[in-house]
């Protein structure tokens, strides 16, 4: 499977390592905090849509950390379930627990709409298994993309309170989205073996320049705001819970598998 | 026409015998979800390509696959692969799995007008779906997404039925 991997120097493929579990940790992460709203949504149809759309971001996941897996020669439930949460690699847009329905709704926009601009990119990888893996997650994102426009439309236009909660989100996670695009390290050897088509920074200004249209009328201006080196290193008690809660059953029974 | 031996296809016989685990009205086979069946001396490997990445039928559907191509006796080994290559789209879906899927109270997925990916604009005004019960096209959709990743929910304003629908994509 990893035949193009095979190739690749010590720094490319550790590289490649990072890449991959940085975005199956922003899948998995923001996975499990949907799937909080399973049977508490504001209403049935998002109760089940929410459910749905967490099930595919921590398949997502899993797919990714079984290429990584075999990349590094590990187990996907280890990288999953075993790690400390000091070894976790998600944005600090994850860091956040879900909030109420509008910071969901806030998230969800700023992340799906940087997460299309990061699959177009992985889509061309020279890593085969990694472009085709990134091709069909964008078909289903893009359901998630459409719910996420349609959410944030509805509470930008439907009276005071909705576009007062989103607007409040959106100020407050507007610097830790900026982290998708995090620099990883040893992204030069990404960018040089086509492993990684864009740099971050690129994507980033890509991403920014589309969101913000559709942002700053509903918002007002948004503050000028770029990654930092920290980006998916930072942690916060939001994430110690979540960590604590999704490796409890893993822990308590070594030998369960997803 | 390609040439496929005895072997082969009593492979692809045994396989059209498989269900899809949740939705049993249509097979494997139909459901478009076998990529290739390769074939050597002492080994055969399936492709198999999943619905959605996260769909949480796919190991049901190795496990029986291995099991009934096994007791077929046609190789020693069988291996079944899940792939990404050609991505499952719902294209795929026979004709006769359209027909089962409309008989067994699913509305089968609109056909796409252009290969390639789904765009955000044709998402947001797909065609709406034939009720499976009535044959209206009165018909809204409720919330694209359902009870499994590859459902989505509709609403016969005629026969006032709620149904579901095989996604789109």
């Amino acid at each position: 499977m990893a035949e193009s991997a095979s190739v690749l120097d010590v720094t490319a493929r550790e590289a490649l390592a990072e890449l991959l579990m940085s975005v199956a940790d922003d899948e998995f992460i923001i996975g499990f905090w949907d799937s909080e709203w399973t049977g508490i949504a504001p209403m049935l149809e998002e109760d089940v849509a929410t459910s749905s759309i967490a099930q595919d971001e921590i398949g997502h996941a899993r797919a990714l950390y079984e290429l990584l897996a075999e990349l590094t020669d590990d187990d996907a439930d280890r990288i999953a379930f075993g790690r400390d949460a000091a070894d976790f690699r998600h944005a600090a847009l994850m860091n956040h627990a879900r909030g109420d329905w509008a910071l969901s709704v806030a998230r969800r926009y700023l992340y799906e709409t940087a997460d299309a601009v990061r699959l177009t990119a992985l889509a061309r990888s020279s890593h085969q298994p990694l472009a085709l893996l990134a091709g069909k997650m964008r078909r289903e994102e893009t359901y998630h993309q459409l719910h996420a426009d349609a959410w944030l439309r509805r509470l930008s236009e439907g009276g005071a309170e909705g576009r007062g909660r989103l607007t409040t989100a959106l100020e407050r996670l507007w610097p830790d989205a900026q982290d998708i695009f995090a620099p990883l390290v040893g992204e030069e050897a990404l960018v040089r073996e086509g492993l990684l088509r864009e740099s971050m920074q690129a994507m980033h200004a890509a991403w920014q320049a589309q969101v913000r249209p559709i942002l700053e009328p509903i918002c007002g201006e948004l503050p000028s705001a770029t990654p930092s080196r920290d980006g998916r290193l930072r942690r916060t008690d939001d994430f110690a819970w979540l960590h604590g809660e999704f490796t409890s059953v893993a822990g308590s029974e070594e030998a369960a598998t997803w | 026409m390609v040439m496929i031996d005895a072997r082969e296809e009593r492979i692809w016989a045994a396989l059209a015998q498989i269900p899809d685990p949740e939705i049993p009205a249509i097979s494997v086979v139909d459901l478009g979800v076998i990529g290739s069946v390769t074939l050597d001396d002492d080994r055969v490997s399936i492709k198999l390509l999943p619905t959605f990445v996260g769909c949480p039928a796919i190991g049901v559907m190795q496990e029986q696959i291995t099991e009934r191509l096994t007791a077929l006796s046609v190789a020693d080994e069988v291996e079944v692969e899940v792939s990404f290559d050609p991505p499952w789209t719902s294209d795929r879906i026979s004709a006769n799995g359209r027909e089962r899927l409309r008989l067994s109270g699913f509305a089968p997925p609109q056909v796409a007008t252009t290969p390639g990916l789904i765009g955000l604009d044709e998402l947001a005004v797909l065609p709406v779906a034939e009720c499976p019960y009535c044959g209206s096209r009165n018909t809204t959709l409720e919330n694209p997404f359902g009870p499994t990743l590859c459902r989505a929910i509709y609403h016969c304003a005629d026969c006032r039925q709620p149904f579901e629908q095989m996604k789109r994509i």
